[in-house]
């Protein structure tokens, strides 16, 4: 199949950036995306021409690195789907794509559809710890969990940080990122003893770093390729609330 | 306290002064709305026999016109001739205010922190109606204005008498252009409402797993309701049903 593409060319943070079109010729509907974009960049290297820079790593849907917007919608056509699991037989013979990187001020672009996405590693780093005893591991099953929250803190887990969230959301908000590292921990066991200084922080962290705020829009869920619900959202809020009225929060002895 | 002015200044805590603020305005609507409703029961002649078109206010005794005076009365004697009424409308006015305030915030935030567009983008919220709760808020806001000029101090009424509730009421959905108006910003409000009554729930983390599902419904319904008990009696009104 023969594609169009229309590309997001930026050479660095702070150079202006355009669209440039590439003709993508004599592709294999079995090829992912980013393997498409490798054939593409064969011939520009063959041409001489610098390469279009993406982010990728695994390329099995589970380490977050890629992700760019394909017609004005992150990671593609296919929901719950990263761009390097998407299929070039999601697409026909003839279309026409736009690439563009995501777009936020907290996430500049480095370089083409390549963004930097550090603040995500900041709000992690704000709350997404536990306490535990070091020294030989506890007994797997000493802890029973109740099967309703093994689920949802697993469902919360699935998060792998790719930010189609931010790109999407028309406010720019990492709401549902924050929210699904605040809940995971916050429906385990081991996660109660931050748990209200976790949410106070992450917050906090997320407001600094410059993202928007949440207004209950609900793209980022539709654009999330791990299916977060915002359901977790409403959690965040109501876990912040009490840390805020209640001592649920305070250092113990104060 | 150090905590709850931090929560004021997270974003957050802006989106629960919103819904808190909102929530008593959709309150006060579901008033207003019902209050309304009190036109449908007409006027009772004040003089026995006397029916004839053109009355005045004095020679008829009209259920809203009764109301209306009630509002201005509660409270009295233990507090002065319309001092709740007036409280009542400071609490609005502040909630209104609050509601404002924080969508600008809100909206700013936002702005900055996607200083640059897309090209080509898809909107994949939920809901058309979330996309325009901001320029909604706007129209309503001047409908407000409007509205208040047009029922209550009566600059934009053709034919306004002070405490004539039912006879502004019946005068002003006469005109086609003014029924249009009010359809129009009914319809603004219950797109408003649609999207804000179930984006409250998701604010005030007011979701469980049994009821999720129903919050949209409900949310449906309601401003369903409040479209429709506005809208009736002036439809009956430009009817010539009620006159
Ligand atoms: S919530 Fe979903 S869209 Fe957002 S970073 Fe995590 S996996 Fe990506
Ligand atoms: S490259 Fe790892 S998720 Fe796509």
């Amino acid at each position: 199949m023969d594609l169009k593409l229309k590309v997001w060319r930026q050479s660095g943070p702070d150079e202006a950036g355009g669209f440039v079109a590439y003709d993508a010729k004599e592709i294999s509907p079995d090829m992912s995306f980013l393997e498409m974009l490798d054939v593409v960049n064969e011939r520009i290297l063959e041409e001489g021409g610098d390469p279009i820079a993406f982010d990728h790593d695994c390329r099995e849907g589970i380490c977050g690195s890629c992700g760019m917007m394909i017609d004005g919608v992150p990671h593609g056509p296919k929901s719950m789907t990263t761009v390097c699991q998407l299929h070039m037989r999601s697409f026909r013979d003839g279309d026409q794509l736009t690439l563009e990187p995501w777009r936020a001020s907290s996430f500049p672009v480095l370089k083409d559809l390549y963004v930097d996405r550090t603040p995500f590693d900041r709000i992690i780093a704000a709350g997404g710890y536990i306490s535990v005893r070091t020294g030989s591991a506890d007994e797997a099953n000493a802890e029973p969990i109740r099967k309703k929250d093994a689920d949802a803190a697993f469902d919360a887990a699935a998060c792998i940080g790719c930010g189609a969230c931010v790109a999407a959301c028309p406010n720019a908000s990492a709401m549902l990122f924050t929210s699904a590292k605040v809940a995971h921990l916050a429906h385990l066991p081991q996660g109660q003893t931050e748990r209200y200084t976790r949410v106070l922080d992450m917050v906090e962290t997320h407001d600094t770093e410059g993202f928007g705020n949440c207004t209950n829009h609900g793209a980022c869920q539709n654009a999330c390729p791990k299916g977060i619900s915002v359901d977790y959202i409403a959690q965040l809020n109501r876990d912040l609330f009490r840390a805020t009225v209640t001592t649920a929060a305070d250092p113990v002895g104060s | 306290m150090r905590r709850v002015v931090n929560l004021y200044r997270s974003s957050v805590g802006k989106k629960i002064l919103m819904a808190l603020s909102g929530l008593i305005l959709f309150g006060f609507i579901v008033g207003h709305m019902t209050g309304n409703l009190k036109v449908l029961q007409g006027c009772e002649p004040a003089v026995a026999g006397d029916h004839a078109a053109g009355l005045s206010v004095a020679s008829q005794t009209c259920a809203i016109d009764t109301y209306a005076e009630f509002l201005r009365e509660v409270g009295y004697p233990a507090v002065p001739h319309g001092a709740a009424l007036w409280g009542f409308r400071v609490l609005l006015l502040g909630a209104i205010g609050v509601h404002a305030s924080a969508a600008f915030q809100l909206w700013s935030r936002a702005r900055a922190a996607r200083t640059q567009g897309y090209g080509t983008s898809k909107d994949i919220s939920f809901t058309y109606a979330s996309r325009t709760m901001r320029w909604g808020g706007v129209i309503l806001l001047l409908y407000v204005f409007y509205h208040i000029a047009h029922f209550t101090t009566g600059q934009a009424h053709s034919d306004f008498i002070a405490g004539g509730v039912y006879h502004n009421y019946v005068v002003g959905f006469q005109s086609p252009l003014i029924l249009l108006v009010y359809l129009v910003a009914n319809a603004a409000l219950c797109l408003h409402l649609f999207h804000g009554l179930w984006s409250a729930t998701q604010t005030l983390g007011a979701n469980h797993p049994k009821y999720n599902h129903l919050r949209r419904p409900v949310a449906t319904l309601l401003s369903l309701v409040i479209f429709v008990g506005f809208m009736t009696p002036p439809v009956l009104v430009f009817a010539g049903v009620i006159s």
